[in-house]
């Protein structure tokens, strides 16, 4: 669980110093840019983590695949110079499932948000949880369907107004990660993106994991729902993160946080379990007497 | 799998996986439904002894998606459903069509719309296995109508795949599914089997849907140091999305010819009895066995009957229709559906030529006496 300490404080769990220094020109399809995110938008910093990461990891461009679904984390796996998969709406992890089967020696990392991972494609979550295969899932949580126009998600807090709750929204919304944690995932943790050194080494704690692990990553949508929700300027969005990742039940608490309740960051949840792939793999050859 | 030639006594559904094995097939991603289940219970046995994969996904969705997925990995793959879940599968099945990554879809007929009649055959699946995806699309769509003829046309649907790059469905009714029969499975060397084109030279020239000459783009897998991106938006040749009317133009209408101009070499048919025949019965699957049948006691009778049998449903073989259609004073269209390939073969037919159905939608074949008894009518 997160420490209790000042959330802005940036945890050091890199386990070893950098091969060489992190550019991430070195990581992108250049020819692909000026990118397509709205000023503000918090996606690019988690993509920028998420590469550091893939680079302090020294993971080869060429054994590196990312598969993402359809909204704006969508975009993201076009820019990354890698082999990869920008599929169907809500499906990156069913596709990545057979990717990875198909080809276990590949880094798979999936990206998504709340929409395409925790409600169309929730089944796909909580079954890619159970399984335990060897794939990092990024889902950036912004709270809304940006690319349709700003509807409602799975993740929008109560009373923030979207273009389908015009009168503010009544419906609960997921903890992603006690999702991901109860259907079975062997490594679950959030990180806003105000934090970049905590995003990035806690996507490389996951990246590293053997098994399913799954990141959660708070993002602002600034253009859209900040707008709509008079939730301040871009830089105003991201600082509310640092009110947001208050522990829950800290006194101190700011009266209205952006997120209400709250987020626990880091990593939430580890265990050991057998890795899916391997453990089929072993089984079968046991069974059959190989 | 033996090295010798077998004779097995198989359900169609058995040696559609057996089929799938012999084609190289190493991973199988499906969902449980009936009547199809007994291709994947059987794939679920094959794969480990050839150091396959199966897994059984948490829907049919993710079934298509994570067959998808594997060969995109570069291994070649199957799913295997009936209505409910092609229905549920046909926005991945575009995927794989724009993308262009070769799959094979086994597609069980039962009755429907909806869970219909889970254990009764049917034919009402033709139009949806072409046009189940949204937007314009080429598709392979066979039609085996015998257990033998599953286990080649699995092998075929493979062959297609990997040539073209398309997904090819496999389309058969549960009557031949569950059929149990004698079927040759041929030496393993003797078998047939084909690869997709892998991309070769130098990673800064490869443009992952440049097409060759055969309009079919050499693909590339992961780790080859490729790198390149894949997406189910409309794309130009560097595989980044486009929305240029002219770019969109070009890039569809080669996706439409890839299947198109190679319709030679993937029309299959049979004939029986066309030569001198004037009336002329269409059928396909278990509903071409019967008519075989009826053609034949109509030839005792002294009927001048025929049959063509379409085996490439799509695309339909239109020419050898055509051509006999403008020999023959009838065409009797027989299906277990309430008209669907009569579609096609009304708008390949001369207006000089009375095309009818034999439809039938109650769950149970079209039987040889059905259809003898509709070829005496057009004799009379």
């Amino acid at each position: 669980m997160s420490d209790a300490a000042s959330p802005l404080e940036i945890r050091d769990i890199s386990a070893s110093e950098p091969a060489d220094k992190f550019e991430i020109r070195d990581y992108l399809r250049l020819d692909m840019f000026p990118h397509f995110l709205c000023p503000g938008c918090g996606h690019g910093i988690a993509l920028r983590a998420l590469l550091w990461a893939i680079h302090d990891l020294d993971i080869d461009k060429n054994q590196l695949a990312v598969v993402s679904g359809i909204g704006c984390s969508g975009r993201l796996s076009a820019y990354v110079d890698a082999n990869t998969f920008h599929t169907t709406h809500g499906r990156p992890l069913a596709f990545a499932t057979g990717l990875k089967l198909a080809r276990p020696d590949l880094h798979v990392i999936v990206i998504t948000g709340d929409g395409d991972c925790l409600a169309i494609g929730g089944n796909h979550l909580i079954h890619a949880a159970r399984r335990n295969l060897d794939i990092t899932c990024i889902m950036m949580n912004n709270e809304v369907y940006g690319m349709t126009g700003g509807q409602v998600s799975p993740t929008t807090s109560l009373d923030r107004f979207t273009t389908t709750t015009p009168l503010g929204n009544r419906e609960p919304g997921f903890d992603a990660c006690a999702l991901a944690k109860g259907a079975g995932a062997t490594f679950v943790g959030r990180e806003v993106t105000l934090q970049t050194t905590a995003l990035k080494n806690l996507m490389q704690e996951g990246i590293a994991h053997e098994g399913f692990s799954f990141v959660e990553v708070i993002s602002d949508c600034t253009e859209i729902y900040g707008r709509k929700n008079e939730l301040g300027s871009s830089p105003e969005m991201v600082l509310s993160q640092k009110r947001s990742v208050l522990p829950k039940f800290d006194g101190t608490a700011v009266d209205k946080p952006f997120r209400a309740g709250s987020w626990d960051t880091g990593i939430l949840w580890q265990e050991d379990r057998p890795e899916y792939y391997t453990a089929y793999r072993e089984h079968c050859h046991r069974v059959l007497g190989k | 799998m033996s090295d010798m030639p077998q004779r097995l006594s198989l359900q169609g559904n058995q040696a559609c996986a057996l089929g799938a094995i012999a084609a190289g097939c190493r991973l199988f991603a499906g969902y449980p439904i009936t009547p199809s289940s007994e291709v994947a219970e059987r794939m679920a046995k094959e794969l480990p002894r050839v150091e396959g994969v199966f897994i059984q996904m948490e829907d049919e969705i993710a079934s298509m998606a994570a067959c998808l997925g594997g060969s995109m990995g570069g291994i070649k793959s199957m799913t295997a459903t009936s209505g409910p879940g092609f229905s549920l599968k046909q926005e991945n099945i575009g995927y794989g069509i724009q993308a262009e990554i070769p799959c094979v879809i086994i597609n069980v007929m039962r009755g429907g719309p909806s869970t219909g009649m889970p254990t009764r055959p049917a034919q009402g699946d033709v139009m949806q296995a072409r046009w189940g995806t949204h937007g314009d699309h080429p598709i392979i769509v066979l039609s085996p109508s015998s257990v033998q003829e599953i286990y080649q046309q699995t092998i075929q649907a493979f062959n297609f795949s990997e040539t073209y790059r398309i997904p090819v469905v496999v389309l058969y009714d549960e009557a031949i599914g569950h059929l149990v029969d004698t079927v040759d499975l041929p030496k393993p060397e003797d078998i047939e089997t084909t690869d997709r084109k892998w991309a070769s030279g130098p990673a800064e020239d490869y443009l992952p849907y440049a097409p060759d000459e055969d309009l079919i783009p050499p693909m590339c897998s992961p780790g080859n140091g490729y790198r390149t991106h894949t997406t189910g938006l409309t794309h130009l040749e560097t595989g980044f999305p486009t929305q240029v009317p002219e770019d969109v133009t070009r890039v569809t209408t080669r996706l439409l010819d890839k299947i198109e101009v190679h319709r030679d070499a993937i029309e299959q048919y049979e004939l029986k009895h066309c030569d001198d025949a004037e009336i002329l019965v269409v059928a396909f699957g278990i509903t071409a066995r019967a008519s075989e049948r009826a053609v034949n006691m109509a030839r005792e009778k002294g009927i001048k009957a025929g049959l063509l049998r379409p085996v490439t449903l799509w695309p339909f073989p239109e020419r050898v229709l055509q051509e006999l259609a403008g020999r023959v004073n009838h065409v009797l269209v027989a299906e277990m559906n309430a008209g669907q390939l009569i579609l096609e073969i009304e708008r390949l037919c001369p207006d000089s030529t009375a095309v009818s159905g034999i439809n039938k939608f109650d769950g149970e074949p079209i039987s040889p006496n059905e259809v003898l008894s509709r070829i005496e009518e057009c004799k009379k």
